[in-house]
Protein backbone atom coordinates (compact mmCIF):
# COMPACT_ATOMS: atom_id res chain seq x y z
CA UNK A 1 0.00 0.00 0.00
CA UNK A 2 1.25 3.49 -0.87
CA UNK A 3 1.09 6.56 1.28
CA UNK A 4 0.73 9.36 -1.21
CA UNK A 5 1.67 12.93 -0.37
CA UNK A 6 -1.07 15.57 -0.27
CA UNK A 7 0.39 17.37 -3.29
CA UNK A 8 0.30 14.17 -5.34
CA UNK A 9 -0.48 14.77 -9.00
CA UNK A 10 -3.09 12.01 -9.04
CA UNK A 11 -5.16 13.75 -6.37
CA UNK A 12 -8.88 13.01 -6.61
CA UNK A 13 -9.58 16.50 -5.31
CA UNK A 14 -7.26 19.32 -6.32
CA UNK A 15 -8.05 22.84 -5.18
CA UNK A 16 -5.42 25.43 -6.07
CA UNK A 17 -5.35 29.01 -4.79
CA UNK A 18 -9.11 29.22 -4.53
CA UNK A 19 -10.58 32.53 -3.36
CA UNK A 20 -14.24 33.36 -2.98
CA UNK A 21 -15.90 36.57 -1.84
CA UNK A 22 -19.53 37.14 -0.96
CA UNK A 23 -19.81 40.90 -1.41
CA UNK A 24 -17.06 42.40 0.73
CA UNK A 25 -16.72 39.27 2.86
CA UNK A 26 -13.93 36.87 1.99
CA UNK A 27 -15.31 33.34 2.46
CA UNK A 28 -12.23 31.59 1.07
CA UNK A 29 -8.81 33.17 0.66
CA UNK A 30 -6.09 31.48 -1.40
CA UNK A 31 -7.06 27.95 -0.36
CA UNK A 32 -5.13 24.96 -1.72
CA UNK A 33 -6.19 21.44 -0.75
CA UNK A 34 -5.25 18.10 -2.33
CA UNK A 35 -6.82 14.77 -1.48
CA UNK A 36 -4.88 11.74 -2.78
CA UNK A 37 -6.81 8.71 -3.99
CA UNK A 38 -7.61 6.22 -1.24
CA UNK A 39 -7.19 8.66 1.62
CA UNK A 40 -9.45 10.41 4.10
CA UNK A 41 -9.24 14.16 4.57
CA UNK A 42 -10.86 15.85 7.55
CA UNK A 43 -11.86 19.47 7.15
CA UNK A 44 -12.07 21.29 10.46
CA UNK A 45 -12.66 24.82 11.71
CA UNK A 46 -15.22 26.89 13.51
CA UNK A 47 -18.67 27.61 12.11
CA UNK A 48 -18.33 30.12 9.30
CA UNK A 49 -14.68 29.25 8.63
CA UNK A 50 -15.50 28.33 5.02
CA UNK A 51 -15.88 24.53 5.14
CA UNK A 52 -19.29 24.37 3.45
CA UNK A 53 -18.27 27.00 0.88
CA UNK A 54 -15.26 24.87 -0.01
CA UNK A 55 -17.44 21.76 -0.37
CA UNK A 56 -19.92 23.62 -2.60
CA UNK A 57 -17.07 24.32 -5.02
CA UNK A 58 -16.37 20.59 -5.24
CA UNK A 59 -20.00 19.88 -6.10
CA UNK A 60 -20.06 22.58 -8.76
CA UNK A 61 -22.72 24.62 -7.00
CA UNK A 62 -20.25 27.49 -6.65
CA UNK A 63 -17.90 28.61 -9.41
CA UNK A 64 -14.30 29.48 -8.55
CA UNK A 65 -13.85 33.27 -8.68
CA UNK A 66 -10.09 32.90 -8.66
CA UNK A 67 -8.08 29.72 -8.55
CA UNK A 68 -8.81 26.25 -9.72
CA UNK A 69 -11.05 23.38 -8.62
CA UNK A 70 -10.69 19.89 -10.07
CA UNK A 71 -12.42 16.67 -9.04
CA UNK A 72 -11.17 13.54 -10.86
CA UNK A 73 -9.30 16.07 -13.00
CA UNK A 74 -12.63 17.58 -14.14
CA UNK A 75 -14.13 21.01 -13.54
CA UNK A 76 -17.30 20.37 -11.50
CA UNK A 77 -18.98 23.50 -12.92
CA UNK A 78 -18.34 22.58 -16.57
CA UNK A 79 -18.88 18.84 -16.17
CA UNK A 80 -21.41 18.30 -13.36
CA UNK A 81 -22.56 14.94 -14.74
CA UNK A 82 -18.99 13.63 -15.00
CA UNK A 83 -18.28 14.66 -11.42
CA UNK A 84 -21.53 14.16 -9.50
CA UNK A 85 -22.12 10.69 -10.95
CA UNK A 86 -18.98 9.56 -9.15
CA UNK A 87 -19.48 11.48 -5.90
CA UNK A 88 -21.55 10.48 -2.89
CA UNK A 89 -22.66 13.51 -0.91
CA UNK A 90 -24.35 13.97 2.43
CA UNK A 91 -24.90 17.37 3.97
CA UNK A 92 -25.73 18.50 7.47
CA UNK A 93 -29.00 19.86 6.13
CA UNK A 94 -30.41 16.60 4.90
CA UNK A 95 -32.94 18.01 2.44
CA UNK A 96 -34.74 14.75 1.86
CA UNK A 97 -38.23 14.67 0.33
CA UNK A 98 -40.28 14.19 3.50
CA UNK A 99 -43.42 13.05 1.67
CA UNK A 100 -41.71 9.99 0.17
CA UNK A 101 -41.56 6.61 1.81
CA UNK A 102 -38.06 5.20 2.41
CA UNK A 103 -38.54 2.65 -0.40
CA UNK A 104 -39.72 5.38 -2.82
CA UNK A 105 -36.79 7.58 -1.89
CA UNK A 106 -34.41 4.70 -2.62
CA UNK A 107 -36.03 4.03 -6.03
CA UNK A 108 -35.99 7.77 -6.79
CA UNK A 109 -32.27 8.06 -5.94
CA UNK A 110 -31.49 4.88 -7.87
CA UNK A 111 -32.80 6.49 -11.07
CA UNK A 112 -29.93 9.01 -11.03
CA UNK A 113 -27.10 6.53 -10.78
CA UNK A 114 -26.41 3.83 -13.36
CA UNK A 115 -23.91 2.19 -11.00
CA UNK A 116 -26.52 1.64 -8.27
CA UNK A 117 -25.88 -1.59 -6.39
CA UNK A 118 -29.23 -3.05 -5.32
CA UNK A 119 -27.73 -5.78 -3.15
CA UNK A 120 -25.61 -3.24 -1.29
CA UNK A 121 -28.60 -0.90 -0.86
CA UNK A 122 -30.61 -3.79 0.62
CA UNK A 123 -27.73 -4.65 2.92
CA UNK A 124 -27.47 -1.05 4.15
CA UNK A 125 -31.25 -0.85 4.64
CA UNK A 126 -31.05 -3.83 6.95
CA UNK A 127 -27.89 -2.70 8.70
CA UNK A 128 -29.33 0.77 9.36
CA UNK A 129 -32.62 -0.82 10.51
CA UNK A 130 -34.74 1.42 8.31
CA UNK A 131 -38.40 0.60 7.67
CA UNK A 132 -38.96 0.94 3.88
CA UNK A 133 -42.66 1.69 4.32
CA UNK A 134 -42.12 4.65 6.65
CA UNK A 135 -42.51 8.25 5.40
CA UNK A 136 -39.25 10.17 5.55
CA UNK A 137 -40.75 13.06 7.50
CA UNK A 138 -41.73 10.68 10.32
CA UNK A 139 -38.15 9.40 10.72
CA UNK A 140 -35.94 10.59 13.57
CA UNK A 141 -32.94 12.84 12.84
CA UNK A 142 -30.66 9.82 13.09
CA UNK A 143 -32.78 7.69 10.76
CA UNK A 144 -32.97 10.51 8.22
CA UNK A 145 -29.18 10.74 8.32
CA UNK A 146 -28.96 6.99 7.71
CA UNK A 147 -31.43 7.20 4.81
CA UNK A 148 -29.33 10.00 3.28
CA UNK A 149 -26.16 8.01 3.87
CA UNK A 150 -27.69 4.92 2.25
CA UNK A 151 -28.47 6.78 -0.98
CA UNK A 152 -25.01 8.38 -1.08
CA UNK A 153 -23.25 5.02 -0.59
CA UNK A 154 -25.37 2.59 -2.63
CA UNK A 155 -23.70 3.38 -5.96
CA UNK A 156 -20.26 2.93 -4.40
CA UNK A 157 -19.01 6.40 -5.28
CA UNK A 158 -15.30 6.91 -5.89
CA UNK A 159 -15.40 10.01 -3.70
CA UNK A 160 -17.55 10.43 -0.61
CA UNK A 161 -18.11 14.02 0.56
CA UNK A 162 -19.74 14.50 3.95
CA UNK A 163 -20.50 17.96 5.30
CA UNK A 164 -20.82 17.76 9.10
CA UNK A 165 -22.39 14.30 8.83
CA UNK A 166 -22.49 13.75 12.61
CA UNK A 167 -23.98 17.10 13.47
CA UNK A 168 -26.76 16.77 16.04
CA UNK A 169 -26.76 12.97 15.98
CA UNK A 170 -26.52 10.50 18.83
CA UNK A 171 -23.39 8.37 19.37
CA UNK A 172 -24.90 5.23 17.81
CA UNK A 173 -25.67 6.96 14.50
CA UNK A 174 -22.31 8.73 14.60
CA UNK A 175 -20.72 5.31 14.92
CA UNK A 176 -22.60 4.08 11.82
CA UNK A 177 -21.36 7.10 9.88
CA UNK A 178 -17.80 6.55 11.04
CA UNK A 179 -17.99 2.89 10.02
CA UNK A 180 -19.34 3.92 6.61
CA UNK A 181 -16.28 6.14 6.15
CA UNK A 182 -13.98 3.29 7.23
CA UNK A 183 -15.64 0.80 4.84
CA UNK A 184 -15.46 3.30 2.00
CA UNK A 185 -11.70 3.66 2.28
CA UNK A 186 -11.22 -0.04 2.94
CA UNK A 187 -12.66 -0.59 -0.56
CA UNK A 188 -9.58 -0.15 -2.70
CA UNK A 189 -9.05 3.32 -4.04
CA UNK A 190 -12.06 5.13 -2.62
CA UNK A 191 -11.56 8.59 -1.20
CA UNK A 192 -13.35 10.52 1.53
CA UNK A 193 -13.51 14.23 2.34
CA UNK A 194 -15.52 15.14 5.40
CA UNK A 195 -15.99 18.21 7.53
CA UNK A 196 -16.60 17.87 11.23
CA UNK A 197 -16.33 19.71 14.47
CA UNK A 198 -15.94 16.42 16.33
CA UNK A 199 -12.19 16.41 16.42
CA UNK A 200 -11.78 12.99 18.00
CA UNK A 201 -13.59 11.49 14.98
CA UNK A 202 -11.28 13.37 12.64
CA UNK A 203 -8.30 12.12 14.57
CA UNK A 204 -9.49 8.53 14.32
CA UNK A 205 -10.18 8.35 10.61
CA UNK A 206 -8.44 11.20 8.79
CA UNK A 207 -5.11 10.63 7.04
CA UNK A 208 -4.89 14.36 6.41
CA UNK A 209 -6.38 17.30 8.21
CA UNK A 210 -7.02 20.80 6.89
CA UNK A 211 -7.94 23.53 9.33
CA UNK A 212 -9.72 26.60 8.00
CA UNK A 213 -9.93 29.86 9.89
CA UNK A 214 -11.87 32.78 8.48
CA UNK A 215 -11.47 31.37 4.97
CA UNK A 216 -7.76 30.67 5.20
CA UNK A 217 -5.91 27.38 5.54
CA UNK A 218 -4.03 27.59 8.83
CA UNK A 219 -3.03 23.92 9.07
CA UNK A 220 -2.66 21.31 6.36
CA UNK A 221 -0.86 18.00 6.66
CA UNK A 222 -0.87 14.43 7.86
CA UNK A 223 -2.99 14.25 11.00
CA UNK A 224 -0.19 12.97 13.20
CA UNK A 225 2.30 15.51 11.83
CA UNK A 226 -0.08 18.39 12.49
CA UNK A 227 -0.23 17.20 16.09
CA UNK A 228 3.49 16.60 16.34
CA UNK A 229 4.21 20.16 15.15
CA UNK A 230 2.58 21.44 18.32
CA UNK A 231 3.60 21.14 21.97
CA UNK A 232 1.39 21.55 24.98
CA UNK A 233 3.83 22.60 27.72
CA UNK A 234 3.91 23.86 31.26
CA UNK A 235 6.27 26.76 31.92
CA UNK A 236 7.56 27.63 35.37
CA UNK A 237 8.76 31.15 36.06
CA UNK A 238 11.36 31.92 38.71
CA UNK A 239 9.58 35.25 39.24
CA UNK A 240 5.79 35.02 38.81
CA UNK A 241 4.92 37.46 36.00
CA UNK A 242 2.51 40.31 36.85
CA UNK A 243 0.36 39.64 33.77
CA UNK A 244 -0.03 36.84 31.20
CA UNK A 245 3.40 36.31 29.64
CA UNK A 246 3.94 36.65 25.90
CA UNK A 247 5.82 33.82 24.20
CA UNK A 248 6.88 33.83 20.54
CA UNK A 249 5.23 30.90 18.70
CA UNK A 250 2.53 30.40 21.36
CA UNK A 251 -1.11 30.12 20.31
CA UNK A 252 -2.60 30.23 23.75
CA UNK A 253 -1.27 30.72 27.24
CA UNK A 254 -3.24 30.29 30.43
CA UNK A 255 -2.53 30.04 34.13
CA UNK A 256 -1.51 32.24 37.02
CA UNK A 257 1.34 32.73 39.47
CA UNK A 258 4.51 30.93 38.43
CA UNK A 259 2.97 28.07 36.34
CA UNK A 260 1.49 28.65 32.88
CA UNK A 261 0.24 26.21 30.25
CA UNK A 262 1.11 27.09 26.70
CA UNK A 263 0.22 25.67 23.29
CA UNK A 264 3.26 26.18 21.11
CA UNK A 265 3.96 25.43 17.47
CA UNK A 266 7.55 24.56 16.74
CA UNK A 267 10.26 22.21 17.94
CA UNK A 268 11.22 21.42 21.55
CA UNK A 269 14.44 23.35 21.14
CA UNK A 270 12.57 26.42 19.88
CA UNK A 271 10.20 26.19 22.82
CA UNK A 272 13.06 25.97 25.32
CA UNK A 273 14.83 28.92 23.70
CA UNK A 274 11.67 31.03 23.71
CA UNK A 275 10.95 30.10 27.33
CA UNK A 276 14.47 30.96 28.49
CA UNK A 277 14.15 34.37 26.86
CA UNK A 278 11.20 35.25 29.10
CA UNK A 279 12.73 33.78 32.25
CA UNK A 280 10.86 30.48 32.34
CA UNK A 281 11.75 26.83 32.10
CA UNK A 282 9.74 24.01 30.54
CA UNK A 283 8.64 21.36 33.04
CA UNK A 284 6.15 19.33 31.00
CA UNK A 285 5.77 18.64 27.30
CA UNK A 286 2.89 16.76 25.69
CA UNK A 287 1.60 16.25 22.17
CA UNK A 288 -1.75 18.06 22.16
CA UNK A 289 -4.92 16.64 20.62
CA UNK A 290 -6.41 18.25 17.50
CA UNK A 291 -9.15 19.59 19.73
CA UNK A 292 -6.64 21.43 21.92
CA UNK A 293 -4.88 22.80 18.83
CA UNK A 294 -8.12 24.07 17.28
CA UNK A 295 -9.31 25.69 20.50
CA UNK A 296 -5.94 27.36 21.10
CA UNK A 297 -5.74 28.69 17.55
CA UNK A 298 -9.33 29.91 17.64
CA UNK A 299 -8.78 31.68 20.96
CA UNK A 300 -5.94 33.75 19.55
CA UNK A 301 -8.31 35.42 17.10
CA UNK A 302 -9.53 37.75 19.87
CA UNK A 303 -6.03 39.17 20.48
CA UNK B 1 -17.82 -11.40 5.01
CA UNK B 2 -14.51 -12.52 6.50
CA UNK B 3 -11.49 -12.48 4.17
CA UNK B 4 -9.73 -15.76 3.45
CA UNK B 5 -7.19 -16.84 6.02
CA UNK B 6 -8.90 -15.16 8.95
CA UNK B 7 -10.08 -17.50 11.68
CA UNK B 8 -12.68 -14.94 12.67
CA UNK B 9 -11.78 -15.04 16.34
CA UNK B 10 -12.34 -11.42 17.30
CA UNK B 11 -11.08 -12.09 20.83
CA UNK B 12 -7.63 -12.84 19.52
CA UNK B 13 -6.37 -9.30 19.85
CA UNK B 14 -7.88 -6.66 22.05
CA UNK B 15 -6.25 -3.28 21.57
CA UNK B 16 -7.13 0.09 23.03
CA UNK B 17 -6.57 3.26 21.11
CA UNK B 18 -6.37 6.56 22.93
CA UNK B 19 -6.71 9.85 21.09
CA UNK B 20 -5.36 11.70 24.14
CA UNK B 21 -2.13 9.73 23.86
CA UNK B 22 0.69 11.74 22.31
CA UNK B 23 1.76 8.74 20.20
CA UNK B 24 0.24 8.40 16.70
CA UNK B 25 -2.46 5.72 16.43
CA UNK B 26 -0.35 3.45 14.17
CA UNK B 27 2.42 3.52 16.75
CA UNK B 28 0.01 2.62 19.54
CA UNK B 29 -1.00 -0.46 17.51
CA UNK B 30 2.63 -1.40 16.87
CA UNK B 31 3.52 -1.09 20.57
CA UNK B 32 0.48 -3.02 21.77
CA UNK B 33 0.93 -5.88 19.29
CA UNK B 34 4.57 -6.13 20.33
CA UNK B 35 3.47 -6.16 23.95
CA UNK B 36 0.96 -8.96 23.26
CA UNK B 37 3.67 -10.99 21.53
CA UNK B 38 6.13 -10.37 24.36
CA UNK B 39 3.49 -11.36 26.92
CA UNK B 40 2.67 -14.55 25.00
CA UNK B 41 -0.91 -13.52 24.32
CA UNK B 42 -0.15 -13.63 20.59
CA UNK B 43 1.80 -16.70 19.59
CA UNK B 44 3.98 -17.39 16.56
CA UNK B 45 1.87 -18.59 13.64
CA UNK B 46 -1.24 -16.92 15.02
CA UNK B 47 -3.25 -14.57 12.80
CA UNK B 48 -3.74 -10.92 13.61
CA UNK B 49 -7.10 -9.55 12.35
CA UNK B 50 -7.31 -8.42 8.71
CA UNK B 51 -6.79 -4.67 8.21
CA UNK B 52 -10.44 -3.97 7.56
CA UNK B 53 -11.63 -5.97 10.58
CA UNK B 54 -9.28 -4.22 13.00
CA UNK B 55 -10.09 -0.81 11.48
CA UNK B 56 -13.80 -1.32 12.06
CA UNK B 57 -13.24 -2.80 15.50
CA UNK B 58 -11.15 0.19 16.63
CA UNK B 59 -13.10 2.69 14.49
CA UNK B 60 -9.98 3.99 12.83
CA UNK B 61 -8.72 4.51 9.29
CA UNK B 62 -7.72 1.23 7.55
CA UNK B 63 -4.69 3.05 6.11
CA UNK B 64 -3.50 3.51 9.70
CA UNK B 65 -3.85 -0.23 10.43
CA UNK B 66 -2.05 -1.04 7.18
CA UNK B 67 0.75 1.29 8.21
CA UNK B 68 1.00 -0.37 11.63
CA UNK B 69 1.16 -3.84 10.04
CA UNK B 70 3.81 -2.68 7.58
CA UNK B 71 5.86 -1.36 10.48
CA UNK B 72 5.37 -4.61 12.40
CA UNK B 73 6.48 -6.54 9.33
CA UNK B 74 9.51 -4.28 8.92
CA UNK B 75 10.43 -4.95 12.53
CA UNK B 76 9.98 -8.68 11.96
CA UNK B 77 7.03 -9.17 14.32
CA UNK B 78 4.52 -10.28 11.69
CA UNK B 79 4.58 -11.48 8.12
CA UNK B 80 2.01 -10.48 5.51
CA UNK B 81 1.14 -12.78 2.63
CA UNK B 82 -1.54 -12.06 0.07
CA UNK B 83 -4.47 -14.38 0.71
CA UNK B 84 -2.99 -15.87 3.88
CA UNK B 85 -3.47 -12.94 6.21
CA UNK B 86 -0.97 -11.46 8.60
CA UNK B 87 0.73 -13.85 10.98
CA UNK B 88 2.89 -13.47 14.04
CA UNK B 89 6.39 -14.83 13.42
CA UNK B 90 9.13 -16.16 15.69
CA UNK B 91 10.50 -12.79 16.72
CA UNK B 92 13.58 -14.26 18.35
CA UNK B 93 15.15 -15.61 15.19
CA UNK B 94 14.52 -12.65 12.94
CA UNK B 95 16.48 -9.75 14.35
CA UNK B 96 20.17 -9.59 14.97
CA UNK B 97 21.17 -8.93 18.55
CA UNK B 98 22.56 -5.53 17.59
CA UNK B 99 19.34 -4.58 15.80
CA UNK B 100 17.31 -5.62 18.83
CA UNK B 101 19.44 -3.54 21.18
CA UNK B 102 19.22 -0.59 18.79
CA UNK B 103 15.41 -0.78 18.89
CA UNK B 104 15.50 -0.89 22.69
CA UNK B 105 17.84 2.08 23.10
CA UNK B 106 15.16 4.72 22.56
CA UNK B 107 12.61 3.44 25.11
CA UNK B 108 15.52 2.83 27.50
CA UNK B 109 16.59 6.47 27.17
CA UNK B 110 13.03 7.56 27.82
CA UNK B 111 12.79 5.39 30.94
CA UNK B 112 16.11 6.72 32.25
CA UNK B 113 15.02 10.31 31.63
CA UNK B 114 11.81 9.73 33.59
CA UNK B 115 13.75 8.03 36.37
CA UNK B 116 16.21 10.92 36.51
CA UNK B 117 13.41 13.50 36.78
CA UNK B 118 11.77 11.47 39.54
CA UNK B 119 15.06 11.03 41.43
CA UNK B 120 14.91 7.23 41.09
CA UNK B 121 18.30 5.53 41.25
CA UNK B 122 19.50 3.25 38.44
CA UNK B 123 19.54 0.23 40.79
CA UNK B 124 15.88 0.79 41.59
CA UNK B 125 15.06 1.02 37.88
CA UNK B 126 16.79 -2.30 37.25
CA UNK B 127 14.86 -3.89 40.13
CA UNK B 128 11.64 -2.47 38.67
CA UNK B 129 12.46 -4.00 35.26
CA UNK B 130 12.97 -7.44 36.87
CA UNK B 131 9.65 -7.10 38.72
CA UNK B 132 7.77 -6.09 35.58
CA UNK B 133 9.37 -8.93 33.65
CA UNK B 134 8.12 -11.39 36.26
CA UNK B 135 4.60 -9.97 35.90
CA UNK B 136 4.70 -10.17 32.09
CA UNK B 137 5.96 -13.78 31.81
CA UNK B 138 3.44 -15.93 29.95
CA UNK B 139 1.74 -18.63 32.04
CA UNK B 140 3.46 -21.45 30.15
CA UNK B 141 7.02 -20.38 30.98
CA UNK B 142 6.45 -19.81 34.69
Amino acid sequence: MKFPSPSSAEAVVAISNLSRHFGAKAALEDVSVFVPRGSVLGLVGENGAGKTTLIKHLLGSLKAQTGNVRVFGLDPVLDPVGVLGRVGYLSERRDLPGWMRVSEFIRYSQAFYPGWNEAYAAQLLEQFQLDPTQKIKTLSQGQQAKAGLLTSLAYRPELLILDEPSSGLDPVVRRDILEAIIRTVADEGRTVLFSSHLLDEVERVADYVVMLQRGRVVLNGRTEEVRRDHISAVLVFAEPPAKAPVLAGAHAISGHGSEWRVLFSGSRLELETAATQIGARVVEELTPTLDEILVARAARKGN
Amino acid sequence: MAPIGWSGDSNAMQLRISIQDGAPIYQQIVEQVKYLVAAGRLKPGEDVPPIRVLAEQLRINPNTVARAYLELEREGVVTMRQGFGTKVVQVKTLLSRREKLRLLAEPADMLLTHAHHLNVELDEVITLLRDRDAVMQPESSK
